[in-house]
C-alpha cells in the first residue's frame, strides 16, 4: 500500500513537469518579460532603463528556455524556465508582481475559500442524495417525472443568474444578509449563508439527477430483488441496501473533488467579495500576473493528482476486493 | 424538514445580531466615529517612491505628509504648506552659482534653489522601527506582534533620505527618469548607488552617500537644487514622492526574514500624517486609524464661492482630523458596491466608482440630478470637473490620417466633428463630463471660458452656448479631403479607419457599437481592434495604430502637464515620450519651450492661446471630454469636496454616526415573510412525499 | 453583394452535412434505427427537438454571411461595405436599423430616462422608432398593442393549421413518433412568435439597450454564438478524441501510456486557467496579424473558433477516456478476434469494426456536452476570456446587463431576455440529450 502510494506520487513528477511546460509556453507567448515589466510599472513615464531594472531584479533577464551563452549544463539551467520551475517543486513560489510572497498569500487565502467550499460540498452532497433517494422511492410516478424535469430546469439556468438573482432578492429586497464581504471567525456565518445556499441550489439539479441514475442502476440488481423478496420494506431496501452499495460510486466520484475544494470558486468569490483563492486566480488572470497563475496551476494539478490517489485508496477502503499493487 | 430547521436556526442566529441583519460590519463598531468606504483595485505599492496610481495614493496621501499640500476648498488649486513652514520661494542662480534677480530671463538661469523649512515638533506615528526589539524576531508575523513601539521627531534628514530613495537600486520610482533631468546630481547618484548596493538585499544606508543637489542645512531645513527654471517643481513637492521617510524604517524592514512575511515598507507605510495604517489586507480590508501623535491642523476658513452655502465652512478652525477610523473594504463587483451604498453601509462613493454612474439621472443639457428615491434618502451629489482629459489620438505617422497635408487635416477634422462627444457624455458618462475644446481642462491656467475658449474648427457659438458643427460640415470636409461620402474620389474604395482600444470589459461592446454609429453618419467604416493593455501599448509604441483611445490625468494643475502631451520631443515612437500621437509642429514646440517656465500671467495666456490655435487647426486628437468628478454622499457625511490632485482629503471629513445608525436601521428592516414562505414551500414539497409514502406502505402491506 | 464564408460558417455547414449523412447511414443500421425510434416516441424529446430546430434555423440563417455592395461610384469596380451581414440581419433589417438613443423599456414609446427638452423642462423624450405610428395619440397605445397581439395570435393559428392538416393527412413520422407533441410545441411557439412579430413592427418588444439597439435583435443574434460554441467545440475535438481514444485502447503499450500521460496532464490543469492562458495567447496572435482579417467580423470569428478549440482541448479528455475503455472491451469481442485471426489489418479493424460501434458514445457526448458549453460561454465572458467583445452572445449580454441592475429604476429587460432565451435553449438541449442518451446507451435504465 505504502509502496503503491509512493510510486503513484513519483508518477506525479512527469505530469507536473508537463503541466509546467505547457503553462510556461502558453504564458510566455502572451507575455514577454518586457510586457510583464510594463504592466507592473504602470502607465505613466516608463523608461527602458526601468524595464531592464525590473527584469534583472526578478530574474527575467535570462533567456527563456535555452541559454546559448552559458557553458555546459548551465545552458539549460541559466534560463527563466529552469530557475522558476525548480523552486516550484520545493513549494517556493516566489513573489507576485506586486512583491508579495505567493506562498504566504495562498496560505492566508485558503481559509476563506474552504469556509465557502466545505459547507457547499457537504450540504450539496447531503441535499442531492436526499432528493435523489426521494425520487427513487417514488420512481415511475408523477413525483419522479416532475422531479426530474425540475432538476433539468435547474440545470439549465446559468450560475450567473442564481448569483445575480439571489443577491438582488435576499440582500437587496429582503435585507436578510449582507450583500458581500467576509470576516473571519464567528462573524463569517452571516456572509457565508447566501453564497453557500446559492452554490448548493446552483449545483443541486445535476447532482440529484446523477445520484438518481446511480440509485436506479443499483435497484435493478439481483440482490435488491432478493432483499425485497425476503419481505423487507421498501424503506429498508433503499436505506439498507441501495444507499450503502451506491455509496461506492458516490464516494469515489466525490473524493477526487475534495482536494480541489482548496482552489475555491471563481464566480462566488468575486461576486461576494470573499478573499479566497478563486478571486486570487481571477485577479491574477486579469493582471496577467504570471508568477501567481503558474503557482495556482501547479497547486491545482498537484491537488488533482492527490485526488486521483485518494480515489484509488478509497476504493480499497469501501471495497475490500480491490487491491492496490 | 431539516432545511426548515436549518432556516429557523439561522434566523435565530441572525436575530441575535440586532435590528438589522445585513450589517457587514462587526456589531461592536456600531455607532462609532468610523468612515466606511471601498476600494476596487488592490493597491500594488504603498511605498511613497513607488505609488503613483490613484488606488494607491488614496492610502498613502493620508499617511505620508509631503512638504506642501493643496488647499482643500479653493479652486483653482492652490499650494499651501503641509509639513513645511511656508511655500518655498525659488532662488535663481547663474552658471557660476551667483544669485540672479527674480525677474531674470529664463535663459540665464542655470540653477534654481528651493530651501524648505519644516515645522518643528512634528512626530512620527508610533512604530516598532523606532524602538528596541528582542533579538529574535523570527516569531513575529505581523507588525502588531512586535512588543515595543516608539516615535521620534521629524527632521530635515528624513526628507533628504526619501529623495535619495528615488534612486534606490531596488526600488522603481516612476519619476526617477524625470527627476534625473531636474535635480542636480541625481543621475550620477543613481549610477553610483547601483555599484554600492549590497547584493544580499540588506540595508543600503543612503545617509552615507551624498547627493550633490540635495543637502540638509540644519535640523529643520534642507535645500534642493534643480537645473534651469522649473516652476512646476513645487507641485511635485505636494506629492508623496517627496514625503519624509525615516531611515529607521528602511533599516527595520531590511532585517533578514522580513520580506518573506510581506513585512516591507512597500506594505507598511510609516508617516507623520493624520492617519496610520493599522490593518493591511489588500484582499479584503484596509483600516486607517487616527495617528495619536498627529500635530493637529485646523480646518480651513475660506474656500471658493458657494462653499459657505454648501456648508463646507461650518467646521472652520476646528482641529483635524474629525474621524477616528476609516475602513476600506475591497469591493470587486459593482452591484454589491452600489447596493451597499444605498443601504447606508458605505458613506460615500469610493475611489474609482464606475457603478455610481448608474445612480445619477442626467439630462443631455448637462444638469445632474438624483432619482426621487435617492433624494428622499438624503443622498446628495457634488460635482467638479476633473483635471484630466480623455481623447482619441490620430497617429500622425500614419499615411492615411497622419501627416501635415491639407487632405489629412480635413479628414481628421471631419472625424472629430462626426464623433458627437456630447452624446457620448450623456450616454456613457451620464452627463458627467464636459466636451473638450483643447487639451486643457477647466480649473487649469490657460483654459478660457465662453465664446473665446471654443474650438472654432469644431464648434459654433449659438445662443450663448457652443454647438457642435453639423454632420453636413463634416461631410463637406470629408469630400474636400478626397473622400466624398466616405468613398475614394478616384477609385470608389470605401474609407476604413482602424481604431485601437483596450476596451474589453463590461460595456465595451456598447461603446464600440456607439462609435460605429458615429462613423457611419459620415459614411466612414470603422474597424475596432480591442486588445489587451500590453499589446495596445506595444502598438502605440511602435506607431502601428491609426486611431486610438487614451486619457491623461494631471500630475499637477499646470498647463505644461497637458500641452507636453503634444510636444514634438516627447514623441512616442522616436523618443518614447508621452506624445502618443507623435504630433510634431516646429512652431508649437518653440512656443512650448517658451511657455514652459513662465509664471502664470497674460503673456503666458497669449502664448497658450497661440498654441491652442495651432492644435485646433491641425486636429491631432479627436478632442474628447474632461470627465467630471463627483461625490455621492449620505446626509451624515459632511465636508466632502471632490479633488483630483489633492488626495489627503480624509482628515477634513466629518461623520454624524448617530444619524447613520438611525437611518441604517430604518432602511434595512429585514423582510421576514420570505423565510416563512420557504418553510411552507418545503413543507409543501414534503407533504405529497409523506402522503405518497404512507399510501405505498399501506399498499405493500396489502400485497404482503 | 459578396459572400463571406467565415470559418465558423463553414464548420457549421460541415456539421449539418455530417448530421444529415449520419442520419442516412443510421437508417440502415438496425440498432441505431431502433434507438432513434425510441427518441421519436418520447413526447418530451420531440417537443425539445422542435424548439431546438427553431433555434437551429435562426442560427443557420445567421451563418450565411455576405458583404453588401456599396452604391456604385463612377465606373470604378464595385466596392463592398466593411460590415459583414448575415441573412438573418437582412430579414431583421427593421429591427437592426431602428435604434434609439439609449435605454427604453419593452413596448415603450418614450426613452427610459428624463432629458431636458428644448425650452420645455424635463421629460421623457419620445422614441425615434418605437410607437411612432401612434403619432400624438398615446392613449391609443393599449388598444394598438391589444390589436396587434390578437392579430398575431390569429396569424399564429393560421400558420399552424395547415401544418396540422399536412401532418395529419400525410401521417408524417414512423408509427409511434410523438407528432402530437411536435404539433403542440409548434402551436405554442407560433402563438408566441405571431404577436411578437407584429408588435416588433411598431415597438421594441424587448426594449432597447444602452446604445439603443433592439434587445430582441440582440437575443436572436446571440443564438448563433451559443449554437456554435455548443456544437463546434465537440466537432473540433472529435477527431483527436476518437483517434487517441481508439489508439490507446486498441494498440495499448507505450502508445496507451503516452496518450494517458497527455490527458492526465491536460486534465490536471485547472480548466479556467488553461482556457485563460490559451485565449490570451490566441488574442495575441490575432492582434499581431491584423493583415489576416479583412473585417472585424473575421477577427471576432477567429476568436470564437479559438475559444471553441480551447474548450475542445479541455474537454476531449473525458471522451477519449470513455472511448478507450469501450475499445478495450470491443477488442476482446468475438468478431474482432475473428477478424484478427483472418489477418485483417489493424487499421482496417479499427475503422471497420471498432469505430462504428463507438458512434453511439460520440453521439451521446455531442448532445450531452452542448448545454454545458453554452452555459460555460456566459461564465467565461464574465471572466473576460470569452468571445470577442464585438460578438453578440448571451455571455456579453449578461455581462453588460450586470451594471444595469444597479440602475435606479432597474433596467431588467436585457437580463430577462438573455435569461429566457438561454433557458429555453439549454432546457431543450438537456431534455433532448436525456432522451438520446436513454435511447442509445445500452446501460441506460428506464
Amino acid at each position: 500500500m505504502l509502496a503503491y502510494i509512493i510510486r503513484r506520487l513519483l508518477y506525479a513528477l512527469p505530469i507536473l513537469i508537463g503541466v509546467n511546460l505547457i503553462t510556461f509556453a502558453l504564458f510566455f507567448v502572451v507575455n514577454s518579460p518586457d510586457d510583464m515589466a510594463r504592466m507592473q510599472l504602470g502607465v505613466k513615464r516608463v523608461t527602458p532603463e526601468a524595464i531592464e531594472k525590473w527584469k534583472a531584479e526578478r530574474g527575467y533577464d535570462r533567456p527563456l528556455l535555452w541559454n546559448a551563452q552559458a557553458p555546459g549544463v548551465a545552458a539549460a539551467t541559466e534560463t527563466i524556465f529552469f530557475q522558476k520551475s525548480v523552486k516550484m517543486f520545493a513549494f517556493d513560489f516566489g513573489r507576485a508582481d506586486d512583491g508579495r510572497d505567493i506562498a504566504r498569500e495562498i496560505a492566508t487565502r485558503m481559509a476563506p475559500s474552504l469556509a465557502v467550499a466545505l459547507p457547499v460540498f457537504a450540504l450539496g452532497l447531503f441535499a442531492a442524495v436526499t432528493f435523489a433517494l426521494l425520487l427513487v422511492y417514488f420512481r415511475a410516478s408523477y413525483l419522479d417525472f416532475w422531479g426530474v424535469v425540475f432538476c433539468v430546469a435547474m440545470m439549465s439556468v446559468s450560475g450567473l443568474f442564481y448569483i445575480i438573482g439571489g443577491q438582488w432578492l435576499v440582500s437587496k429586497v429582503w435585507h436578510l444578509v449582507p450583500i458581500s464581504g467576509y470576516a473571519g471567525g464567528a462573524d463569517a456565518a452571516k456572509f457565508l449563508v447566501l453564497p453557500v445556499i446559492i452554490s448548493v441550489i446552483g449545483g443541486i439539479g445535476s447532482s440529484t439527477r446523477w445520484y438518481r441514475t446511480l440509485f436506479l442502476e443499483e435497484i435493478t440488481k439481483d440482490y435488491v430483488r432478493t432483499a425485497r423478496a425476503k419481505g423487507l420494506s421498501e424503506r429498508a431496501v433503499l436505506f439498507g441496501h441501495v444507499l450503502r452499495n451506491a455509496l461506492i460510486p458516490i464516494l469515489t466520484g466525490v473524493v477526487v473533488l475534495i482536494p480541489l475544494l482548496f482552489m475555491g470558486s471563481l464566480l462566488i468569490e468575486s461576486f461576494f467579495g470573499i478573499p479566497g483563492l478563486g478571486s486570487y486566480t481571477i485577479d491574477a488572470i486579469n493582471a496577467q500576473d504570471f508568477a501567481v497563475v503558474r503557482a495556482m496551476v501547479f497547486i491545482g494539478s498537484l491537488l488533482y493528482i492527490v485526488g486521483l490517489l485518494l480515489t484509488d485508496i478509497s476504493y480499497t477502503l469501501v471495497d475490500p476486493r480491490v487491491r492496490l499493487q | 424538514m431539516r432545511l426548515v430547521g436549518y432556516m429557523l436556526l439561522l434566523s435565530v442566529l441572525l436575530a441575535a445580531c440586532g435590528p438589522v441583519w445585513n450589517d457587514p460590519y462587526p456589531a461592536a463598531d456600531r455607532g462609532r466615529n468610523i468612515l466606511y468606504t471601498a476600494f476596487t483595485e488592490r493597491p500594488k505599492h504603498l511605498d511613497p517612491v513607488q505609488s503613483y496610481s490613484e488606488d494607491e495614493v488614496a492610502f498613502t496621501a493620508q499617511i505620508y505628509e509631503p512638504p506642501l499640500q493643496y488647499h482643500y476648498l479653493k479652486r483653482p488649486y492652490e499650494l499651501i504648506p503641509g509639513t513645511a513652514l511656508e511655500v518655498p520661494k525659488a532662488r535663481y542662480l547663474d552658471g557660476q552659482g551667483y544669485p540672479l534677480p527674480d525677474d531674470a530671463d529664463a535663459a540665464r538661469i542655470a540653477f534654481t534653489d528651493y530651501v524648505i523649512r519644516i515645522r518643528p515638533g512634528i512626530v512620527y506615528q508610533p512604530h516598532p522601527a523606532f524602538a528596541e526589539q528582542p533579538a529574535d524576531i523570527s516569531r513575529f508575523h505581523t507588525l502588531a506582534d512586535f512588543p515595543n513601539r516608539g516615535t521620534r521627531e521629524l527632521t530635515a534628514d528624513d526628507f533628504v533620505y526619501e529623495i535619495k530613495r528615488l534612486a534606490h537600486p531596488r526600488l522603481h520610482s516612476p519619476i526617477l527618469g524625470l527627476m534625473e533631468e531636474y535635480i542636480v546630481g541625481l543621475g550620477d547618484f543613481a549610477k553610483s548607488l547601483k555599484q554600492s548596493a549590497p547584493a544580499n538585499g540588506g540595508w543600503l544606508d543612503l545617509r552615507r552617500h551624498p547627493l550633490s543637489g540635495v543637502e540638509v542645512i540644519d535640523k529643520y531645513s534642507y535645500r534642493i537644487r534643480i537645473k534651469g527654471k522649473y516652476p512646476q517643481f513645487l507641485y511635485w513637492l505636494a506629492m508623496p514622492f517627496f514625503a519624509p521617510v525615516p531611515w529607521e524604517a528602511d533599516r527595520f524592514h531590511s532585517q533578514p526574514g522580513m520580506a518573506e512575511k510581506n513585512l516591507t515598507l512597500d506594505w507598511y507605510p510609516i508617516g507623520t500624517g493624520p492617519y496610520m495604517l493599522t490593518e493591511n489586507d489588500p484582499n479584503a480590508r484596509m483600516v486607517l486609524e487616527r495617528n495619536p501623535g498627529y500635530r493637529g491642523e485646523a480646518y480651513p476658513c475660506e474656500g471658493e464661492s458657494g462653499d459657505r452655502e454648501a456648508g463646507l465652512l461650518a467646521d472652520c478652525g476646528k482641529t483635524l482630523p474629525f474621524i477616528d477610523k476609516v475602513v476600506f473594504t475591497r469591493e470587486k463587483e459593482q452591484i454589491p458596491y452600489w447596493n451597499k451604498f444605498l443601504q447606508g453601509y458605505y458613506d460615500a462613493s469610493g475611489i474609482s466608482s464606475d457603478s455610481f454612474d448608474q445612480a445619477v439621472q442626467v439630462a443631455s443639457g448637462g444638469e445632474i440630478t438624483l432619482t426621487e428615491g435617492m433624494r428622499a434618502q438624503g443622498i446628495s451629489l457634488t460635482t467638479s470637473v476633473a483635471t484630466s482629459t480623455m481623447y482619441m489620438g490620430f497617429n500622425m505617422h500614419d499615411p492615411l490620417v497622419g501627416g501635415d497635408s491639407e487632405a489629412a487635416r480635413k479628414l481628421r477634422q471631419a472625424i472629430s466633428i462626426a464623433i458627437d462627444q456630447e452624446e457620448f457624455i450623456s450616454i456613457f458618462q451620464n452627463g458627467r463630463g464636459l466636451a473638450a475644446q483643447s487639451p486643457i481642462p477647466p480649473g487649469i491656467f490657460g483654459y478660457v471660458e465662453g465664446r473665446a475658449g471654443i474650438n472654432p474648427d469644431m464648434y459654433d457659438w449659438v445662443d450663448g452656448k457652443p454647438r457642435r458643427k453639423s454632420v453636413e460640415v463634416a461631410k463637406r470636409l470629408l469630400a474636400e479631403a478626397g473622400w466624398p461620402d466616405g468613398r475614394n474620389a478616384k477609385s470608389g474604395e470605401p474609407l476604413v479607419i482602424n481604431l485601437d482600444t483596450t476596451a474589453t470589459g463590461v460595456g465595451a461592446k456598447s461603446r464600440i457599437d456607439w462609435l460605429n454609429k458615429q462613423f457611419l453618419k459620415i459614411g466612414v467604416q470603422l474597424v475596432v481592434r480591442s486588445t489587451d493593455y500590453n499589446r495596445f501599448q506595444e502598438k502605440v509604441r511602435k506607431g502601428a495604430v491609426q486611431l486610438f483611445y487614451f486619457g491623461w490625468n494631471a500630475d499637477y494643475p499646470d498647463p505644461e502637464n497637458f500641452l507636453f502631451l503634444l510636444y514634438g520631443p516627447q514623441g512616442k515612437v522616436k523618443f518614447s515620450g508621452e506624445n502618443a500621437a507623435n504630433y510634431a509642429n516646429a512652431e508649437y514646440d518653440r512656443l512650448f519651450d517658451e511657455m514652459r517656465a513662465m509664471e502664470n500671467g497674460p503673456r503666458r495666456q497669449a502664448i497658450i492661446d497661440r498654441m491652442l490655435t495651432i492644435l485646433r487647426h491641425d486636429a491631432p486628437w479627436v478632442w474628447g471630454f474632461h470627465p467630471k468628478d463627483y461625490t455621492l454622499r449620505h446626509a451624515w457625511l459632511t465636508n466632502r469636496k471632490p479633488s483630483k490632485v489633492g488626495h489627503n482629503t480624509l482628515k477634513y471629513q466629518h461623520i454624524d454616526a448617530a444619524t447613520r445608525e438611525r437611518l441604517r436601521a430604518e432602511w434595512n428592516r429585514p423582510v421576514l415573510w420570505p423565510l416563512l414562505l420557504v418553510a411552507l414551500l418545503l413543507a409543501g414539497i414534503a407533504a405529497p412525499a409523506i402522503i405518497g409514502h404512507r399510501r405505498r406502505e399501506r399498499m405493500s402491506g396489502v400485497a404482503d | 453583394m459578396k459572400i463571406v464564408p467565415l470559418w465558423s460558417d463553414a464548420l457549421l455547414i460541415l456539421l449539418l452535412a455530417l448530421v444529415v449523412a449520419g442520419a442516412w447511414w443510421s437508417r440502415k443500421q438496425a440498432h441505431l434505427k431502433d434507438a432513434w425510434r425510441k427518441v421519436g416516441a418520447s413526447g418530451t424529446a420531440m417537443a425539445a427537438a422542435t424548439v431546438l430546430a427553431a433555434f437551429v434555423v435562426v442560427g443557420v440563417l445567421d451563418s450565411l454571411h455576405y458583404r453588401p455592395a456599396l452604391p456604385a461610384k463612377g465606373d470604378g469596380p464595385v466596392q463592398y461595405s466593411n460590415e459583414v451581414l448575415s441573412v438573418l440581419d437582412a430579414l431583421l433589417l427593421p429591427l437592426k436599423s431602428r435604434s434609439e438613443k439609449t435605454y427604453s423599456a419593452p413596448l415603450a414609446t418614450h426613452l427610459f430616462a428624463k432629458e431636458s427638452l428644448d425650452g420645455e423642462g424635463r421629460d421623457f423624450p419620445r422614441l425615434k422608432h418605437g410607437g411612432v405610428h401612434l403619432g400624438q395619440d398615446l392613449a391609443a397605445q393599449d388598444g394598438d398593442i391589444a390589436m396587434r397581439v390578437l392579430t398575431g395570435l390569429g396569424l399564429g393559428v393560421a400558420l399552424w393549421l395547415p401544418l396540422w392538416f399536412w401532418v395529419r393527412k400525410r401521417k408524417i413520422g414512423a408509427g409511434d413518433t410523438a407528432m402530437g407533441s411536435v404539433l403542440g410545441t409548434a402551436f405554442v411557439m407560433l402563438l408566441v412568435a405571431g404577436p411578437v412579430a407584429l408588435l416588433s413592427a411598431g415597438y421594441h418588444v424587448l426594449g432597447t439597450d444602452k446604445v439603443g439597439q433592439d434587445v430582441l435583435y440582440l437575443t436572436l443574434k446571440s443564438i448563433r454564438t451559443g449554437l456554435l460554441i455548443g456544437t463546434l467545440t465537440t466537432l473540433i475535438m472529435l477527431p483527436a478524441a476518437v483517434l487517441l481514444g481508439i489508439l490507446a485502447g486498441y494498440v495499448g503499450g507505450w502508445v496507451d501510456d503516452l496518450i494517458q500521460y497527455l490527458y492526465t496532464v491536460l486534465n490536471s490543469i485547472p480548466g479556467v486557467l488553461l482556457i485563460a492562458a490559451a485565449v490570451l495567447m490566441m488574442q495575441v496572435i490575432i492582434d499581431t496579424h491584423p493583415e489576416w482579417f479583412a473585417t472585424s467580423a473575421e477577427r471576432a470569428d477567429a476568436r470564437l473558433l479559438a475559444l471553441c478549440l480551447i474548450l475542445g482541448v479541455t474537454s476531449w479528455t473525458g471522451l477519449a477516456r470513455l472511448l478507450r475503455g469501450e475499445t478495450l472491451k470491443l477488442r476482446e469481442m468475438d468478431y474482432v478476434q475473428a477478424a484478427r485471426a483472418f489477418g485483417v489489418g489493424r487499421l482496417a479493424i479499427m475503422l471497420r469494426h471498432i469505430l462504428p460501434n463507438l458512434m453511439h458514445i460520440v453521439l451521446i457526448a455531442l448532445v450531452m456536452d452542448f448545454s454545458g458549453l453554452v452555459l460555460a460561454e456566459a461564465v467565461l465572458s464574465y471572466v473576460g476570456i470569452g468571445v470577442d467583445p464585438n460578438t453578440i452572445s448571451f455571455g456579453t449580454m449578461i455581462n453588460a446587463a450586470r451594471m444595469e441592475l444597479a440602475r435606479e429604476p432597474m433596467v431588467w429587460w436585457s437580463l430577462a431576455a438573455a435569461f429566457a432565451f438561454m433557458f429555453a435553449l439549454v432546457l431543450a438541449a438537456n431534455l433532448f440529450a436525456d432522451a438520446v442518451r436513454d435511447a442509445f446507451d445500452p446501460r441506460a435504465v428506464k
